[in-house]
Order: C-alpha cells, then structure tokens, then sequence
C-alpha cells in the first residue's frame, strides 16, 4: 500500500532478526508524550455477553484526554463492541449485559442511577456508514445543541462545528439544503461536525473511513489530528496503516475460537505506544498481525 | 455476424408457446377485471347523468324526486368524518408508536396485543354497528343515533388500518436513524418525536388517508346505529341525529320511482369521485415523498 507523502520524517524502522515488517511510516511526533495526559477513560475486566455468548472478554485499557487510541485486530474480535460499550449503546440490545467496570472520569457508568443520554452527551460517536439526518445541513448540525438544551447562539454553534469538520467553506452558502446531497465524505463531516456540535469530551469513531474513498480518508485524518487537540479520541479501525498514521496508542484484539460452539470470543492482546505496537511488539500474535500475515 | 449457435434461443417450441399462452390468460385476467369495473363505471355515470348538477349539493332530501337532493348526506358525511379522524388518527398513530418504540416485545401482553390487531382488521363492518349500538348508542354513554356515535364507531371499525399502516412506516424507518440520534444525547422520546416520527409520515399520511377512504363508504353499520334516512337539515353538533352519504343512495334505490334512482346514480358518482380523489391524495404522498433509505 503507498504512502501518503505527507508525512512527516519518520523514525527508522528496526528490523528484528528473523521476522520482516511491511514498511509502516511511524510519525514521530505522534508517538511523544503518551503517558502523561489524565485518564479521562478507564476499563477494568470489562466483557460484554449477548444472552448466554460472551462477545469479548477481559478487556482492560485507558483512554486518555487529548489522544488518538486506536483499537486494530481483524473482524469479529470485538473492537466495535468494546466501543459500543463506552456510550452504553449496547442499552439498546434487548438481552445484552456489560460486565467489568467501565468508568469516566471515575465514575461507573453502568451503575444504577447513571443516566445514559447524559452518558452519550459527554461521549459522542461517529458511525462507520455516514448517517445524517434527512433534515438540512444547519438541522443536523444543531440537533445535538438542541436536544441537549445548550444554551449558545445556535449559528455560530453551527458554524463552529462545521469549521472544525473543514466542512464549512464547502457548505456555507447552502445550509438549508437537505445533508442527503451531500458526497459520502461531506456526509461523513457532517457526522463529525454533529457530534462536535454537542460539545462532548470524547468523541468515539467507529470505522469513520472504511464507506470513503482515499481523498475523503486522508481528509479525515487530517481532521482526527486536529480535533485531538481539544477531545479524546477512540477509533476502530481495520486499517493498520491508518492506526499507524494517526493514532498515539494502539490496541490489538484476537479472537479465540470456541470450536465446540463455532462462536469467537474477542480478546484483548497487546496495549502499547502506536510506535511500540508497530516496530517492537512483545507479543507473537500482534507481531503476526501487524506484519500482515493473518487478518 | 452471424449468432454462434451456442447463444442461440433454446427454448422449444412447446415452451415458447406455454409462455405466450401465460402471458395471454393474465392480459385476458387482467382486461376482464378492469373491463367490469369501468363498465359499472360508466353505466352509474350514463344513469346519473341528468341529475348531476348543483341541485344535488343545495337541495335537501325530499318524497318529490325533482326536487330532491343529498346536501343533508353530504354534510353528515363530512361531519361523521370529522369526529372519526380526530379520534382515530390520533389514537392509532400513538398505538403504532407504543407497539414500535416502547412496548417491550417479551411482556406477554404486548404479544397478544399484536396478535389481536390484525385479527380486528378483519373483523365484519356490521359487528362494529352492533358493538357501537350496544356500547355507545344505548350502553352507559347513552349517545343516541348521533354523529358522535357514527364517529366514534367508524374510528373503531379503521383504527387497526391506522396502527397497521403506522406501524409499517415506523418499521421502516432505518435504526441508523435512531442510533445517530441517541448517539448525540437525545432522549428516546426526542428520537421519536423528532426524527423517527416526521421520516415515518408520508407513510402513516398514506395510511389514514386509506382508512378514511375505507370508513367513508360504509353504510350497514351506520343503519344499525340508527342513521335516519330521510333527513331535512345538516348537523348541527355532535349530539345531532345525521344521515350520510352511503345511507342516503340506500335509501333513494328502495324508493318505487324511478327518478330516485337516477338520484342514486348521481350521489354514487360524487360518492366515488370523493373515493378517487382521496386515493389519489394517498398515492401522490407515498411517492412524493419516498425516500431511498
């Protein structure tokens, strides 16, 4: 896969002895400074069962302010489903059970008495297929502000957001269009400026790239570093290169195959520096994994 | 060039001609079904013809068929309608939102709840006049032969059209829609109300209009209730006895002259032009505003 040539000089990939990794351009600056920003979320134990079928299990991670945590593993090891778990979107399933400790900020968010739209207020989502509203451009961005009650001047909130989204110079003239004639990747900012919008703490990506052509990607990224700066960002990505480009920490899930049931169970493998997990992982699986060999 | 043999037609001459025959019997099918319907049509529109003018609209019902007319029945219908969809709209709509949106489907209850709907879909319109007699016309409510009562049984009899309908386009609403809306803080009743009702409207529009179009032309279980049927005067409330239009060309064709029948005729034509039109309302709504989820 070719690089985008607008990264910045990297730093040298090491080559352990017996093993050969795809060439992956790490950004320097991307892997400085990860230990030291407050946790803003934390799992402990954490799984996830749909009825009687544990989907993912044993998941513990942090995710901290102002970072990218990208979480790579190939399909049906749980990654979409641990992110679903940190916005309780998984109260919709009828059936389905979060165990382990999911906090923000401290605070349990599955304990009784959390109420879950304050949850989804602080913690926003951005869905792998773009879904706007059929409502105009102004309507979708200013919903989140509205159903939240926000008290602010409700167009410069609509023009923030869409500035942030490097949407608005291309939407500004026509905001009371309908969202639906936008392009997939106008959509998909528009997605991000929603969710901007709410004025969450944390914004979760679920596959945010993988409907979009590779312009529309690389725009995106570019927005993902931007947004950084001011939110804690979870992306699911099946994209390891694009883990690689644009995220500071990384997790790598596996599944384990139950042959008796014919069921996987996700599992978390390794949970590293971007840098780490990309030129020296510590464990066999990711090594395998991020080389290309399987997934 | 010439067709390689291998893509030539293969079908045999016996197949070939089963498939013309098909096609033949469904376009005879198809002509004899319209065919009979555009005959009754246009043999209702030549009888009708010499009494379809204004004095149908303005004059009221009288023993002297020249001087007749059917304002009494078109302004009853019109009343009777009324009552029927600000009582059946509203109910059916929240029922198909609470089936939807709210009802937890392992409760038993809400299981037999759905079962029961499409059974009183189908349930006979005279059982509904029976039920309306008892219940409504003569039970504790001690309505009497009103529009109220006319109203409040037809919104029965369309109800489950209604909460079929509604809940068909409320089902068809995408859950991305839904997700993306609670995924942004918004309660499960700002979803509903906000985003998932307004998608689902053209849907639930086309569904009322349909039921409206189904209650309009009933007329057993309004005799039943009690629908006079030689009436001088339009309603004038709730509590007022009515007539309506069904009711009226029943009565117009039991009478011995002849001129009355023309007078049905006629009545049945507005009767069915108002069927047409509403139909078409309902058509033009579902494609107008079809979307390509």
């Amino acid at each position: 896969m070719t690089q985008s040539t607008r990264q910045e000089p990297s730093t040298p990939v090491t080559q352990p002895p017996d093993h050969t990794l795809v060439h992956v351009d790490v950004p320097a600056a991307a892997s400085a400074d990860t230990q030291h920003q407050p946790v803003v979320l934390d799992l402990k134990d954490m799984s996830v069962s749909y009825g009687s079928f544990k989907a993912v299990r044993d998941v513990t991670l942090d995710f901290r302010s102002r970072q990218i945590t990208a979480l790579i593993g190939p399909s049906g090891c749980g990654k979409t489903t641990v992110l679903r778990s940190l916005n309780r979107m998984h109260d919709l399933v009828p059936g389905a059970r979060v165990q382990g400790s999911v906090r923000y900020h401290g605070v349990d968010l599955y304990q009784p008495g959390v109420d879950p739209v304050e949850v989804r207020r602080r913690i926003g989502m951005v869905f792998q297929k773009p879904n706007p509203f059929p409502k105009s451009i102004y309507d979708n961005v200013a919903y989140g502000p509205r159903v939240g009650k926000l008290d602010v001047n409700m167009d410069d909130c609509v023009e923030e957001a869409l500035r942030r989204a490097a949407l608005w110079d291309e939407v500004k003239d026509r905001l009371k269009t309908l969202a639906m004639e936008l392009s997939g990747g106008q959509q998909q900012r528009l997605c991000i400026a929603r969710a901007v919008a709410a004025q969450p703490e944390v914004i979760l990506m679920d596959e945010p790239c993988s409907a979009l052509d590779p312009v529309a990607t690389m725009r995106i990224e570019d927005l993902m570093q931007e947004l950084k700066a001011d939110y804690t960002i979870v992306i699911v990505t099946h994209n390891m290169q694009q883990a690689a480009r644009v995220s500071d920490r990384t997790a790598f899930f596996t599944a384990e195959v139950d042959t008796t049931a014919d069921r996987r169970t996700g599992m978390l493998v390794e949970f590293d520096r971007t840098d780490v997990i990309f030129t020296n992982p510590a464990d066999p699986r990711t090594e395998n994994y991020v080389s290309g060999r399987f997934g | 060039m010439t067709t390689p043999v291998s893509l030539r037609r293969r079908a045999s001459v016996g197949s070939r001609l089963a498939q013309g025959g098909f096609r033949t019997a469904m376009l005879v099918s198809l002509f004899l079904a319209i065919g009979t319907l555009v005959a009754l049509l246009a043999q209702v529109t030549v009888n009708g013809w010499p009494r379809l003018n204004s004095q149908l609209f303005t004059a009221f019902p009288s023993s002297r068929p020249e001087r007749a007319g059917a304002q009494s029945a078109i302004f009853g219908t019109i009343w009777v309608m009324g009552v029927v969809a600000f009582t059946c709209i509203p109910v059916g709509v929240s029922a198909a939102i609470y089936l939807e949106e709210y009802a937890d489907r392992s409760r038993w209850y809400n299981r037999v709840i759905e079962l029961n709907i499409q059974n009183l879909a189908a349930v006979p319109a005279i059982v509904y006049g029976i039920l309306g007699l008892a219940f409504l016309v003569r039970g504790i409510p001690k309505l009497g032969p009103t529009v109220l009562a006319a109203g409040l049984t037809l919104s029965l009899l369309v109800l489950p059209v209604v909460i079929i309908a509604s809940r068909e386009a409320i089902r068809a609403v995408p859950s991305s829609l839904r997700e993306g809306s609670l995924s942004l803080g918004a309660t499960q009743w700002q979803t509903v109300s906000r985003q998932v009702v307004p998608a689902a409207l053209p849907g639930i529009a086309t569904g009322t209009i349909l039921a409206m179009s189904r209650a309009i032309g009933e007329a057993a279980p309004l005799l039943l209730l009690g629908a006079l049927t030689f009436v001088t005067f339009n309603p004038d409330g709730l509590d007022s006895p009515f007539t309506v239009m069904p009711v009226q060309i029943f009565n117009w064709i039991s009478r011995p002259q002849d001129e009355f029948r023309v007078l049905a005729a006629a009545a049945i034509v507005v009767l069915l032009g108002l069927l047409l039109a509403m139909n078409a309302a309902a058509i033009w709504l579902r494609n107008h505003y079809r979307r390509e989820w």
